[in-house]
Protein backbone atom coordinates (compact mmCIF):
# COMPACT_ATOMS: atom_id res chain seq x y z
CA UNK A 1 0.00 0.00 0.00
CA UNK A 2 1.77 2.80 -1.16
CA UNK A 3 -0.44 5.25 0.93
CA UNK A 4 -0.06 4.03 4.01
CA UNK A 5 0.92 6.48 6.73
CA UNK A 6 4.60 7.52 7.78
CA UNK A 7 5.54 6.38 11.06
CA UNK A 8 6.95 8.89 13.02
CA UNK A 9 8.87 8.67 16.91
CA UNK A 10 8.42 12.32 18.70
CA UNK A 11 11.01 11.33 21.51
CA UNK A 12 12.67 14.24 24.08
CA UNK A 13 16.04 13.18 25.15
CA UNK A 14 17.20 15.16 27.77
CA UNK A 15 16.03 15.86 31.50
CA UNK A 16 14.66 19.60 30.38
CA UNK A 17 10.58 19.15 31.11
CA UNK A 18 9.51 21.61 28.18
CA UNK A 19 7.55 19.01 26.51
CA UNK A 20 4.79 21.39 25.03
CA UNK A 21 6.32 21.38 22.08
CA UNK A 22 6.97 18.05 21.25
CA UNK A 23 3.10 17.14 21.89
CA UNK A 24 2.03 20.31 19.91
CA UNK A 25 3.92 18.61 16.99
CA UNK A 26 2.87 15.03 17.78
CA UNK A 27 -0.75 16.48 17.53
CA UNK A 28 -0.19 18.42 14.78
CA UNK A 29 1.43 15.19 12.44
CA UNK A 30 -1.24 13.12 13.85
CA UNK A 31 -3.71 15.87 12.13
CA UNK A 32 -1.24 16.01 8.78
CA UNK A 33 -2.00 11.96 8.67
CA UNK A 34 1.14 10.24 10.17
CA UNK A 35 0.98 7.94 12.68
CA UNK A 36 3.10 9.46 15.21
CA UNK A 37 4.42 7.00 18.45
CA UNK A 38 4.85 9.41 21.15
CA UNK A 39 7.13 8.58 24.32
CA UNK A 40 7.13 11.17 26.73
CA UNK A 41 9.42 13.17 28.86
CA UNK A 42 13.22 12.48 29.92
CA UNK A 43 14.32 10.03 27.31
CA UNK A 44 17.81 8.45 27.59
CA UNK A 45 19.28 7.69 23.70
CA UNK A 46 19.24 4.01 24.39
CA UNK A 47 15.26 4.30 25.25
CA UNK A 48 14.86 6.22 22.17
CA UNK A 49 16.86 4.00 19.84
CA UNK A 50 15.15 0.97 21.38
CA UNK A 51 11.48 2.28 20.39
CA UNK A 52 12.56 3.66 17.43
CA UNK A 53 14.07 -0.22 16.07
CA UNK A 54 10.72 -1.67 17.77
CA UNK A 55 8.36 0.61 16.21
CA UNK A 56 10.29 0.22 12.64
CA UNK A 57 9.85 3.81 12.29
CA UNK A 58 10.70 5.95 9.48
CA UNK A 59 11.43 9.29 10.53
CA UNK A 60 12.85 10.11 14.44
CA UNK A 61 12.12 13.89 15.34
CA UNK A 62 13.76 14.63 18.35
CA UNK A 63 12.56 17.62 20.55
CA UNK A 64 15.40 19.26 23.00
CA UNK A 65 15.62 22.24 25.03
CA UNK A 66 17.78 21.78 27.46
CA UNK A 67 21.35 22.82 26.04
CA UNK A 68 22.57 19.46 25.84
CA UNK A 69 22.21 18.81 22.23
CA UNK A 70 25.69 18.36 21.16
CA UNK A 71 26.13 15.27 23.76
CA UNK A 72 22.78 13.47 23.33
CA UNK A 73 21.81 13.84 19.45
CA UNK A 74 24.85 12.57 17.33
CA UNK A 75 24.82 9.76 20.60
CA UNK A 76 21.22 8.74 19.23
CA UNK A 77 22.27 8.59 15.51
CA UNK A 78 25.66 6.86 16.75
CA UNK A 79 23.22 4.29 18.53
CA UNK A 80 20.39 4.12 15.55
CA UNK A 81 23.29 3.08 13.24
CA UNK A 82 24.65 0.64 15.32
CA UNK A 83 21.19 -0.96 14.95
CA UNK A 84 21.26 -1.31 11.22
CA UNK A 85 18.13 2.31 10.97
CA UNK A 86 20.95 4.45 9.22
CA UNK A 87 18.16 4.28 6.25
CA UNK A 88 15.60 6.09 9.18
CA UNK A 89 15.38 10.31 8.76
CA UNK A 90 16.07 12.01 11.90
CA UNK A 91 15.40 15.78 12.61
CA UNK A 92 15.88 17.59 15.52
CA UNK A 93 13.60 20.90 16.97
CA UNK A 94 13.64 22.94 19.58
CA UNK A 95 16.16 25.72 20.90
CA UNK A 96 19.18 24.81 18.70
CA UNK A 97 21.72 27.64 17.71
CA UNK A 98 22.64 27.91 13.67
CA UNK A 99 26.31 27.62 14.67
CA UNK A 100 25.83 24.02 16.20
CA UNK A 101 23.69 22.88 13.08
CA UNK A 102 26.53 22.05 10.54
CA UNK A 103 28.09 20.12 13.20
CA UNK A 104 24.50 18.05 14.01
CA UNK A 105 24.04 17.65 10.23
CA UNK A 106 27.51 15.76 10.10
CA UNK A 107 26.41 13.71 12.87
CA UNK A 108 23.22 12.35 10.89
CA UNK A 109 20.95 14.75 12.17
CA UNK A 110 19.11 15.18 8.39
CA UNK A 111 17.28 19.01 9.23
CA UNK A 112 17.00 21.21 12.57
CA UNK A 113 13.91 23.18 12.65
CA UNK A 114 13.97 26.46 14.92
CA UNK A 115 11.17 28.02 16.67
CA UNK A 116 8.64 28.95 14.84
CA UNK A 117 8.69 26.35 12.13
CA UNK A 118 4.61 25.74 11.69
CA UNK A 119 3.20 22.07 11.79
CA UNK A 120 2.80 22.17 7.74
CA UNK A 121 6.42 23.12 6.93
CA UNK A 122 7.38 19.98 9.10
CA UNK A 123 4.72 17.52 7.34
CA UNK A 124 5.49 18.80 3.82
CA UNK A 125 9.82 18.14 4.50
CA UNK A 126 8.79 14.45 6.09
CA UNK A 127 6.24 13.60 3.35
CA UNK A 128 9.05 14.49 0.88
CA UNK A 129 12.38 13.12 2.59
CA UNK A 130 11.22 9.66 4.56
CA UNK A 131 11.36 6.80 2.95
CA UNK A 132 8.49 4.46 3.54
CA UNK A 133 9.19 1.10 3.64
CA UNK A 134 7.09 -1.64 2.56
CA UNK B 1 18.94 -5.49 4.46
CA UNK B 2 21.68 -5.23 1.40
CA UNK B 3 20.91 -2.21 -1.36
CA UNK B 4 20.16 -5.14 -3.89
CA UNK B 5 16.57 -6.34 -1.36
CA UNK B 6 14.63 -3.95 -3.82
CA UNK B 7 15.51 -6.58 -6.44
CA UNK B 8 14.48 -10.05 -4.43
CA UNK B 9 11.61 -11.59 -5.01
CA UNK B 10 9.32 -10.89 -1.55
CA UNK B 11 9.21 -14.87 -0.91
CA UNK B 12 13.27 -15.05 -1.12
CA UNK B 13 12.90 -11.82 1.77
CA UNK B 14 10.25 -13.35 4.18
CA UNK B 15 12.37 -15.82 4.11
CA UNK B 16 15.79 -14.34 5.13
CA UNK B 17 13.92 -12.17 7.72
CA UNK B 18 11.93 -15.04 9.49
CA UNK B 19 15.20 -16.55 9.88
CA UNK B 20 16.88 -13.76 11.35
CA UNK B 21 13.51 -13.00 13.51
CA UNK B 22 13.57 -16.38 14.61
CA UNK B 23 17.68 -16.12 14.99
CA UNK B 24 16.84 -13.34 17.88
CA UNK B 25 17.12 -10.38 15.35
CA UNK B 26 14.87 -7.81 17.08
CA UNK B 27 15.15 -5.49 13.76
CA UNK B 28 13.99 -8.13 11.16
CA UNK B 29 11.06 -9.21 13.53
CA UNK B 30 9.90 -4.92 13.30
CA UNK B 31 10.61 -5.67 9.88
CA UNK B 32 8.21 -8.38 9.32
CA UNK B 33 5.62 -6.79 11.81
CA UNK B 34 5.92 -3.87 9.72
CA UNK B 35 5.44 -6.05 6.17
CA UNK B 36 2.45 -7.98 8.11
CA UNK B 37 0.63 -4.30 9.16
CA UNK B 38 0.53 -2.84 5.72
CA UNK B 39 0.06 -6.09 4.11
CA UNK B 40 2.79 -5.66 1.91
CA UNK B 41 3.78 -8.80 -0.54
CA UNK B 42 5.94 -10.10 2.25
CA UNK B 43 3.43 -10.19 4.67
CA UNK B 44 1.62 -13.68 2.83
CA UNK B 45 4.98 -15.66 2.87
CA UNK B 46 6.31 -14.61 6.33
CA UNK B 47 3.25 -15.96 7.58
CA UNK B 48 2.99 -18.76 5.58
CA UNK B 49 6.52 -19.98 6.87
CA UNK B 50 5.29 -18.80 10.84
CA UNK B 51 2.25 -19.94 11.39
CA UNK B 52 2.79 -23.47 12.07
CA UNK B 53 5.80 -22.54 14.45
CA UNK B 54 3.36 -20.68 16.43
CA UNK B 55 0.66 -21.08 19.31
CA UNK B 56 2.93 -21.65 22.06
CA UNK B 57 2.67 -17.85 23.23
CA UNK B 58 0.00 -17.29 26.25
CA UNK B 59 -1.97 -14.20 24.20
CA UNK B 60 -2.94 -11.85 26.69
CA UNK B 61 -5.72 -9.12 25.81
CA UNK B 62 -6.03 -6.36 28.14
CA UNK B 63 -9.23 -3.85 27.44
CA UNK B 64 -11.03 -1.28 29.40
CA UNK B 65 -12.36 2.43 28.68
CA UNK B 66 -10.07 4.86 28.45
CA UNK B 67 -7.85 6.16 31.55
CA UNK B 68 -8.60 2.61 33.32
CA UNK B 69 -4.90 2.34 33.39
CA UNK B 70 -4.46 -0.27 30.40
CA UNK B 71 -1.02 1.08 29.69
CA UNK B 72 0.44 1.40 33.90
CA UNK B 73 -1.12 -2.05 34.16
CA UNK B 74 0.78 -3.72 31.52
CA UNK B 75 4.13 -1.69 31.95
CA UNK B 76 3.42 -3.59 35.90
CA UNK B 77 2.63 -6.72 34.22
CA UNK B 78 5.73 -6.69 32.57
CA UNK B 79 7.83 -5.68 35.22
CA UNK B 80 6.43 -8.87 37.20
CA UNK B 81 7.07 -11.81 34.27
CA UNK B 82 10.56 -10.66 33.52
CA UNK B 83 11.01 -11.03 37.41
CA UNK B 84 10.19 -14.73 36.50
CA UNK B 85 12.84 -14.18 33.15
CA UNK B 86 9.79 -14.89 30.97
CA UNK B 87 10.00 -12.94 27.26
CA UNK B 88 7.15 -10.83 26.89
CA UNK B 89 5.88 -8.71 23.90
CA UNK B 90 3.19 -6.19 23.57
CA UNK B 91 0.76 -4.85 21.16
CA UNK B 92 -0.34 -1.39 22.06
CA UNK B 93 -3.20 -0.45 19.81
CA UNK B 94 -4.85 3.39 19.79
CA UNK B 95 -7.31 4.33 17.44
CA UNK B 96 -6.86 5.99 14.15
CA UNK B 97 -8.35 9.62 13.40
CA UNK B 98 -11.35 8.78 10.82
CA UNK B 99 -10.77 11.97 9.03
CA UNK B 100 -6.96 12.06 8.09
CA UNK B 101 -5.89 8.34 9.14
CA UNK B 102 -3.07 9.90 11.21
CA UNK B 103 -2.94 8.37 14.69
CA UNK B 104 -0.72 9.36 17.99
CA UNK B 105 0.16 5.77 19.52
CA UNK B 106 0.86 7.11 23.62
CA UNK B 107 1.03 3.65 25.23
CA UNK B 108 4.48 3.24 25.20
CA UNK B 109 4.77 6.54 27.40
CA UNK B 110 5.01 4.13 30.74
CA UNK B 111 6.38 1.17 29.25
CA UNK B 112 10.01 3.15 28.29
CA UNK B 113 12.09 1.84 31.47
CA UNK B 114 12.79 -1.60 30.00
CA UNK B 115 14.57 0.24 26.80
CA UNK B 116 17.85 -2.53 27.83
CA UNK B 117 16.01 -5.24 28.07
CA UNK B 118 15.77 -7.30 24.64
CA UNK B 119 13.20 -10.19 26.06
CA UNK B 120 10.81 -6.76 26.23
CA UNK B 121 9.59 -6.01 22.67
CA UNK B 122 7.20 -3.26 22.52
CA UNK B 123 5.16 -2.40 19.27
CA UNK B 124 2.47 0.30 19.18
CA UNK B 125 -0.22 -0.62 15.98
CA UNK B 126 -2.74 1.80 14.51
CA UNK B 127 -6.47 0.97 14.21
CA UNK B 128 -6.54 2.54 10.92
CA UNK B 129 -10.07 2.17 10.45
CA UNK B 130 -10.86 -1.38 12.05
CA UNK B 131 -13.47 -0.55 14.26
CA UNK B 132 -13.78 -3.90 17.07
CA UNK B 133 -11.08 -2.68 19.76
CA UNK B 134 -7.96 -3.66 17.99
CA UNK B 135 -6.10 -3.33 13.85
CA UNK B 136 -7.60 -5.67 11.36
CA UNK B 137 -3.86 -7.43 11.64
CA UNK B 138 -3.45 -7.65 15.21
CA UNK B 139 -3.77 -11.11 15.21
CA UNK B 140 -1.13 -11.73 12.32
CA UNK B 141 1.38 -9.67 14.68
CA UNK B 142 0.80 -11.74 17.86
CA UNK B 143 1.49 -14.93 15.47
CA UNK B 144 4.60 -12.90 13.87
CA UNK B 145 5.66 -12.61 18.01
CA UNK B 146 4.69 -16.06 18.97
CA UNK B 147 6.61 -17.57 16.62
CA UNK B 148 9.59 -15.87 17.05
CA UNK B 149 9.91 -17.15 20.51
CA UNK B 150 7.90 -14.88 23.27
CA UNK B 151 6.33 -16.36 26.12
CA UNK B 152 3.85 -14.27 26.68
CA UNK B 153 2.02 -11.75 24.86
CA UNK B 154 -0.23 -8.60 25.81
CA UNK B 155 -2.81 -7.14 23.64
CA UNK B 156 -3.58 -3.49 24.65
CA UNK B 157 -6.80 -2.38 22.95
CA UNK B 158 -7.90 1.23 22.47
CA UNK B 159 -9.62 2.48 25.20
CA UNK B 160 -13.28 0.72 24.76
CA UNK B 161 -17.21 1.11 25.67
CA UNK B 162 -19.35 -1.80 25.54
CA UNK B 163 -19.04 -3.58 22.74
CA UNK B 164 -15.86 -3.92 21.26
CA UNK B 165 -15.26 -7.74 22.13
CA UNK B 166 -13.02 -8.75 19.06
CA UNK B 167 -9.88 -9.07 21.69
CA UNK B 168 -12.01 -11.91 23.31
CA UNK B 169 -11.37 -13.76 19.80
CA UNK B 170 -7.53 -12.40 19.18
CA UNK B 171 -6.27 -13.62 22.64
CA UNK B 172 -6.42 -16.84 24.79
CA UNK B 173 -7.20 -15.02 28.53
CA UNK B 174 -9.30 -11.61 28.23
CA UNK B 175 -8.79 -9.62 30.81
CA UNK B 176 -11.50 -6.46 31.88
CA UNK B 177 -10.01 -3.81 33.24
CA UNK B 178 -12.54 -1.36 35.29
CA UNK B 179 -11.42 1.99 37.01
CA UNK B 180 -13.91 2.07 40.79
CA UNK B 181 -17.26 3.65 40.75
CA UNK B 182 -17.53 3.53 37.20
CA UNK B 183 -21.26 2.42 37.00
CA UNK B 184 -23.77 0.84 39.37
CA UNK B 185 -24.48 -2.67 39.35
CA UNK B 186 -26.77 -2.56 36.17
CA UNK B 187 -23.69 -1.50 34.29
CA UNK B 188 -22.49 -4.82 35.16
CA UNK B 189 -25.00 -6.88 33.88
CA UNK B 190 -25.29 -5.35 30.49
CA UNK B 191 -24.75 -7.53 27.63
CA UNK B 192 -21.69 -6.62 26.11
CA UNK B 193 -17.54 -6.40 27.18
CA UNK B 194 -17.84 -7.62 30.53
CA UNK B 195 -19.41 -11.08 29.02
CA UNK B 196 -16.82 -12.13 27.29
CA UNK B 197 -13.99 -11.27 30.47
CA UNK B 198 -11.84 -14.29 31.74
CA UNK B 199 -10.52 -12.07 34.50
CA UNK B 200 -12.05 -8.44 35.33
CA UNK B 201 -9.60 -6.42 37.18
CA UNK B 202 -10.64 -3.01 39.67
CA UNK B 203 -7.90 -1.04 38.92
CA UNK B 204 -6.56 1.91 41.25
CA UNK B 205 -7.32 -0.43 44.23
CA UNK B 206 -6.22 2.64 45.89
CA UNK B 207 -9.02 4.96 45.12
CA UNK B 208 -12.48 5.13 47.33
CA UNK B 209 -14.80 2.35 45.83
CA UNK B 210 -12.52 0.06 44.68
CA UNK B 211 -13.47 -2.57 47.24
CA UNK B 212 -17.10 -1.83 46.94
CA UNK B 213 -17.29 -1.98 43.02
CA UNK B 214 -15.26 -5.45 42.96
CA UNK B 215 -17.85 -6.99 45.69
CA UNK B 216 -20.90 -5.48 43.12
CA UNK B 217 -19.26 -6.84 40.08
CA UNK B 218 -18.60 -10.19 42.02
CA UNK B 219 -21.82 -10.67 42.75
CA UNK B 220 -23.42 -9.57 39.75
CA UNK B 221 -21.13 -11.65 37.06
CA UNK B 222 -20.56 -14.79 39.27
CA UNK B 223 -24.60 -15.13 40.17
CA UNK B 224 -25.79 -17.19 37.07
CA UNK B 225 -22.92 -17.47 34.71
CA UNK B 226 -21.38 -20.45 33.43
CA UNK B 227 -19.18 -22.94 34.89
CA UNK B 228 -15.64 -22.07 35.77
CA UNK B 229 -13.05 -22.58 32.90
CA UNK B 230 -12.08 -26.30 33.14
CA UNK B 231 -15.01 -27.52 34.43
CA UNK B 232 -17.62 -29.79 32.54
CA UNK B 233 -19.44 -27.58 30.54
CA UNK B 234 -23.16 -27.76 31.16
CA UNK B 235 -26.39 -27.95 28.69
CA UNK B 236 -25.62 -24.46 27.48
CA UNK B 237 -22.33 -24.03 26.28
CA UNK B 238 -23.50 -20.39 25.93
CA UNK B 239 -23.83 -19.28 28.92
CA UNK B 240 -21.61 -16.53 29.80
CA UNK B 241 -18.46 -16.79 31.25
CA UNK B 242 -17.75 -16.71 35.13
CA UNK B 243 -14.87 -14.45 35.13
CA UNK B 244 -12.07 -14.31 38.74
CA UNK B 245 -12.26 -10.48 40.10
CA UNK B 246 -9.35 -8.90 41.13
CA UNK B 247 -7.86 -5.80 42.88
CA UNK B 248 -4.81 -3.85 41.60
CA UNK B 249 -2.62 -0.12 41.81
CA UNK B 250 -0.74 -0.46 38.90
CA UNK B 251 0.72 2.13 39.95
CA UNK B 252 2.41 1.01 42.69
CA UNK B 253 2.24 -2.74 41.66
CA UNK B 254 -0.04 -3.99 44.71
CA UNK B 255 -2.04 -7.17 43.08
CA UNK B 256 -0.07 -7.29 40.08
CA UNK B 257 1.98 -10.56 41.45
CA UNK B 258 -1.77 -12.31 41.77
CA UNK B 259 -3.02 -11.02 38.47
CA UNK B 260 -0.17 -12.76 36.77
CA UNK B 261 -0.89 -15.69 38.97
CA UNK B 262 -4.43 -15.42 37.84
CA UNK B 263 -3.58 -15.43 34.11
CA UNK B 264 -1.01 -18.47 34.14
CA UNK B 265 -3.78 -20.03 36.25
CA UNK B 266 -6.14 -19.63 33.62
CA UNK B 267 -3.77 -20.49 30.79
CA UNK B 268 -3.50 -24.09 32.21
CA UNK B 269 -7.01 -24.22 32.67
CA UNK B 270 -7.69 -23.51 29.02
CA UNK B 271 -4.74 -26.24 27.77
CA UNK B 272 -6.24 -28.72 29.86
CA UNK B 273 -9.35 -28.61 28.01
CA UNK B 274 -10.46 -28.71 24.58
CA UNK B 275 -9.47 -26.37 21.87
CA UNK B 276 -10.79 -23.56 23.45
CA UNK B 277 -13.72 -21.55 21.79
CA UNK B 278 -10.93 -18.24 21.74
CA UNK B 279 -8.79 -20.54 19.18
CA UNK B 280 -11.44 -21.74 16.83
CA UNK B 281 -12.78 -18.05 17.16
CA UNK B 282 -9.39 -16.69 16.03
CA UNK B 283 -8.86 -19.26 13.33
CA UNK B 284 -12.46 -18.38 11.80
CA UNK B 285 -11.66 -14.89 11.95
CA UNK B 286 -7.99 -15.25 10.64
CA UNK B 287 -9.63 -17.51 7.66
CA UNK B 288 -12.37 -16.00 6.72
CA UNK B 289 -10.66 -12.82 6.48
CA UNK B 290 -8.24 -14.01 3.89
CA UNK B 291 -10.82 -15.63 1.74
CA UNK B 292 -13.22 -12.24 1.78
CA UNK B 293 -9.66 -10.64 0.40
CA UNK B 294 -9.13 -13.48 -2.21
CA UNK B 295 -12.54 -13.21 -3.57
CA UNK B 296 -12.43 -9.83 -3.92
CA UNK B 297 -8.77 -9.53 -5.30
CA UNK B 298 -10.08 -12.31 -8.06
CA UNK B 299 -13.18 -10.02 -8.94
CA UNK B 300 -10.95 -7.02 -9.10
CA UNK B 301 -8.78 -8.85 -11.44
CA UNK B 302 -8.84 -7.14 -14.80
CA UNK B 303 -11.27 -9.41 -16.95
CA UNK B 304 -13.71 -9.04 -14.36
CA UNK B 305 -13.35 -5.27 -12.99
CA UNK B 306 -15.64 -3.22 -15.12
CA UNK B 307 -18.32 -6.23 -14.39
CA UNK B 308 -18.15 -5.85 -10.74
CA UNK B 309 -17.91 -2.23 -10.69
CA UNK B 310 -21.10 -2.65 -12.86
CA UNK B 311 -22.83 -4.52 -10.79
CA UNK B 312 -21.92 -2.53 -7.38
CA UNK B 313 -23.10 0.90 -9.34
CA UNK B 314 -26.43 -0.70 -10.11
CA UNK B 315 -26.58 -1.69 -6.04
CA UNK B 316 -25.68 2.32 -5.91
CA UNK B 317 -28.56 3.34 -8.03
CA UNK B 318 -30.95 1.15 -6.37
CA UNK B 319 -31.88 -0.97 -9.41
CA UNK B 320 -29.85 -4.17 -8.03
CA UNK B 321 -30.45 -5.64 -4.76
CA UNK B 322 -27.31 -6.53 -2.57
CA UNK B 323 -28.14 -9.84 -2.60
CA UNK B 324 -29.05 -10.52 -5.94
CA UNK B 325 -25.45 -8.47 -7.06
CA UNK B 326 -23.61 -10.99 -4.49
CA UNK B 327 -24.93 -13.89 -6.27
CA UNK B 328 -24.11 -12.46 -9.77
CA UNK B 329 -20.38 -12.10 -8.57
CA UNK B 330 -20.07 -15.11 -7.41
CA UNK B 331 -21.59 -16.26 -10.78
CA UNK B 332 -18.69 -14.68 -12.12
CA UNK B 333 -16.31 -16.32 -10.54
CA UNK B 334 -17.68 -19.75 -11.43
CA UNK B 335 -18.05 -18.67 -15.20
CA UNK B 336 -14.01 -17.38 -14.93
CA UNK B 337 -12.84 -20.64 -13.08
CA UNK B 338 -15.01 -22.71 -15.65
CA UNK B 339 -13.82 -20.90 -18.70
Amino acid sequence: MPDRPIKVLIAKPGLDGHDRGAKVLARGLRDEGFEVVYTGLRQTPEMIATAALQEDVDVVGLSILSGAHMTLLPRITKLLREEGLDDVLVTAGGIIPDDDVQALSEAGIARVFGPGTTISEVAEYLRTNARPRD
Amino acid sequence: MSGSAEATAPATRAHDLVVAAQDGDRRALARLLTAVENRSALAEPALRELYPQAGAAHIVGITGPPGAGKSTLVAALIGEVRKAGRAVAVVAVDPSSPITGGALLGDRVRMQSYAGDRDVFIRSMAARGHAGGLASTTGAATAVLDAAGFDLILVETVGTGQSEVEVAAAADTTVVLEAPEMGDEVQAIKAGLLEVADLVVVNKGDKPGAQRTAAQLRAMLVAGAGPAVGAERGSNPRRPKRPEILITTASTGDGVPELLAALDRHRSAVAAGPTAAARLARADALVWAIVADRLRGRLREPELAISTDETLARVADHRLDPYAAADELLANLRTKSDG
